[in-house]
């Protein structure tokens, strides 16, 4: 089988494996506690929050907020910001973000905030000097994603934090998708807040982490024992939270290697591709794309039965947004892009990642030229 | 050889999936997405939920088979909802399943099936296919009380060349037993009773909110011209109605007329209801070809039991239906279903009584 939906979710890296290992079994203490197998526990998780707070550049490690997962960060972000100090006050994002911002957002709207979102054009980039207008003295927080989760497009994070910096605004940033691949440290990207997904670069689901100075006012989402600064209540989650860090190391060592690497691989998918089937178009081809990503459409064919061609010949990718029946949804991502249901129907996104093997891309290709030679 | 299977998430098509398993096949379990709440999400209640995908995608795991959740949202909307809503608002009961199996399932799902790198479509009715010399043969499931040929009257030589309904052979007795035995999860589920897109509410309230055309209100009149009042709508009438007038009247009466240029319904005896015949449109032939020198019995409901009756060819698709003995409550909108005794001849549908 392979493999081609690593924007979905990776494998576990063995070293996140070993790592979390001892906290499955004897060091199962709570950190809160006052006894010698908390103290251990804890002493992992502080260790783990130092590290992450070096891998990606924060003064602090109390800047480092650990959470259950990428969208629980965002929620964090958005919602804390929008509501810190009891008032409402109004937030800025682009239309294309993932739907942890967009219903975070929508959810703030509803109590009232202010919300705008700044629209993309056909290749996916962002109108910089709108997204500057859009942002007012009672701005809150700007949430600019490092890079799409669907199409790969990525924005350019040093300039929106540019604009964002003299205003009032706090500006955060998905950088879900991008970490594995691109540069995201609190210096690369300029920003106030930045939200990372373990199982996105080799860690274990349910885990992520929010970086967020101590001096940012946020409204807890997550109300409980007051773990993490009070910002995230709830036991912690020691054994995936080591098994993140130990992952996000491995990937930040990695990954100028795993960069080359994995363009290489999605260059000669393309290219591949390309030259057996001349009128695919891949989506934001113009723009700076993710090197891991190759969002496409085969004219005339849909995703629904590509992806499900593919499946029987054991290549696993995806469209870009599903439901939670797992039908394939229309991409609000691309529809932002101006693109039409019918042409969104046909998009699937093939995801590289640090399993791919090097042929991965090449092998895959000829059988999405074969699966579509047999439906043409 | 490959079989695609529609699992609804009932216990028929769980079932089904499973002998063509047996049958050696190698199958591939899928769930159309027809309907979908204003969040793009499947209905919580109804037939086609969120539930009914789970347990589906539950019992294809356990087979161990691929399973998709396909979405047929925008055909089913265009081609079944809003001609159930249309057919009301002229005046007609509608068969939507009838409709989602000439205009969905068995057209575009089955058209599809080698895109999806299948052989076969198989679903969970209770009808059988049999194949002779002469061809294809659809005929009654072999639980009489479960028998589903009427709703597939529509299908042609070549439908029935590339569809299995393994599901016909067996009593419903014998798919539980099956299922059970199996430890399926949907082994002991109920039946689904209510429409698929309309879920735990009324039709009539959702035919109201989306098609208000056919919620018109209008008089309600004796067949004798006398007026008894205003109805809301003709959504709450259908030919042969009893019950759920709003009249009270001495003796038992009847809709026996629905008038939608001025949505007048008009009310009768028993035996005004009592039609000779019928008009059947958009009529097709299992075989392809009308049948000659068959004695034919036509059912006109669901739950109607097929009646003696001569057939005759009106041209344009359209058939004529002389009953041998007068018959109520003939609903324009519902299927005719042409039989020979086990064996379906063909059908259309309803498009008024003949007096």
């Amino acid at each position: 089988m392979i493999y081609l939906d690593h924007a979905a979710t990776t494998m576990v890296r063995p070293e996140a494996r070993t790592a979390m290992a001892p906290f499955l079994d004897d060091v199962f203490g709570n950190p809160s506690g006052i006894h010698e197998i908390s103290r251990r526990a804890k002493n992992a998780l502080e260790s783990a929050r130092e590290q992450a707070a070096e891998l990606i550049g924060a003064a602090h490690p109390l800047e480092v907020v650990f959470t259950g997962g990428g969208t629980e960060a965002d929620n964090l972000a958005v919602v804390g910001a929008a509501l810190a100090g009891g008032e409402r006050r109004a937030v800025v994002t682009t239309a294309v973000e993932h739907e942890a911002i967009l219903e975070s957002v929508a959810f703030v709207e509803t109590l009232g905030c202010r919300v705008d979102r700044v629209p993309v054009d056909g290749d996916g980039r962002l109108d910089l000097a709108e997204l500057g207008s859009r942002i007012r003295t009672d701005t809150a927080v700007v949430s600019v994603m490092a890079a799409n989760n669907e199409t790969g497009v990525i924005f350019p994070l040093a300039d929106v934090a540019a604009t964002v910096r003299n205003t009032p605004a706090l500006f955060h940033t998905d950088a879900v998708q991008a970490f594995i691949s691109e540069e995201i440290t609190v210096a690369t990207t300029g920003a106030d807040m930045i939200t990372l997904a373990s199982h996105k670069f080799g860690g274990p689901k349910g885990v992520g982490l929010l970086y967020v100075p101590r001096d940012v006012e946020l409204e807890p989402v997550i109300h409980g024992g007051g773990q993490e600064l009070g910002r995230r209540s709830g036991t912690h989650n020691v054994a995936a939270i080591v098994g993140m860090v130990a992952a996000m190391e491995v990937s930040v060592a990695e990954r100028k290697l795993m960069h080359d690497r994995v363009a290489a691989i999605r260059d000669r998918f393309e290219t591949a591709l390309l030259a057996a089937v001349p009128d695919v178009v891949v989506t934001g081809a113009r723009s700076p794309r993710l090197v891991q990503h190759s969002h496409f459409r085969v004219p005339g064919v849909t995703a629904e039965t590509l992806l499900i061609r593919l499946d029987q010949e054991g290549v696993a990718a995806a469209a870009g947004s599903a439901c939670s029946s797992g039908a394939i949804e229309v991409s609000h991502v691309l529809a932002a892009m101006g693109m039409s249901d019918g042409e969104a129907a046909e998009c699937v996104r093939f995801s590289f990642g640090w399993s791919s093997g090097t042929d991965d891309g090449v092998e895959a290709a000829e059988r999405v030229a074969a699966v579509v030679a047999g439906l043409r | 050889m490959r079989a695609l299977v529609a699992m609804s998430g009932g216990v028929d098509s769980s079932v089904a999936a499973a002998l063509m398993l047996d049958q050696g096949y190698e199958v591939v379990g899928a769930t159309l997405k027809q309907w979908e709440g204003a969040d793009g999400a499947m209905p919580l209640a109804g037939c086609c939920t969120v539930s009914d995908a789970e347990d589906a995608r539950r019992v294809a795991a356990q087979l161990d088979v691929p399973y998709y959740v396909l979405d047929y949202v925008d055909e089913f909307t265009e081609k079944v909802v809003d001609h159930f809503g249309e057919m009301y608002a002229a005046g007609k009961t509608p068969n939507p399943c009838i409709e989602c199996n000439r205009r969905v399932r068995f057209s575009v799902l089955l058209e599809r099936t080698r895109a999806l790198g299948c052989d076969v479509l198989v679903t969970g009715h209770h009808a059988r296919i049999r194949h002779d010399a002469a061809g294809y043969h659809l005929v009654k499931g072999v639980d009489g009380t479960k028998d589903q040929s009427y709703v597939l009257h529509m299908l042609g030589q070549g439908d029935l060349a590339q569809v299995r309904l393994p599901i016909g052979e067996m009593t419903k007795t014998a798919v539980r037993e099956y299922a059970a035995g199996m430890g399926l999860r949907t082994a002991a589920k109920p039946d689904s009773q209510d429409l698929c897109f309309i879920g735990a509410g009324s039709y009539r309230d959702f035919i109201r909110e989306r098609f208000p055309d056919a919620a018109r209100p209008g008089p309600l009149v004796t067949s004798d011209g006398e007026t008894l009042g205003i109805h809301e709508g003709m959504v709450d009438f259908t030919i042969g109605q009893r019950k759920g007038l709003g009249v009270a009247l001495g003796e038992p009466r009847y809709v026996v007329g629905i008038d939608p240029t001025t949505a007048t319904v008009t009310l009768g005896t028993k035996d005004e209801l009592l039609v000779a015949g019928c008009q059947v449109e958009d009529v097709s032939f299992v075989s392809g070809r009308p049948p000659v020198d068959r004695d034919v019995t036509v059912k006109i409901r669901y739950r109607a039991q097929p009646v003696a009756a001569k057939i005759a060819d009106e041209g344009d698709g359209s058939w004529r239906v002389l009953f041998a003995d007068p018959q109520a409550a003939v609903a324009p909108g519902q299927a005719a279903v042409f039989y020979h005794g086990d064996e379906v001849l063909g059908g259309g549908t309803i498009a008024r009584a003949v007096r």
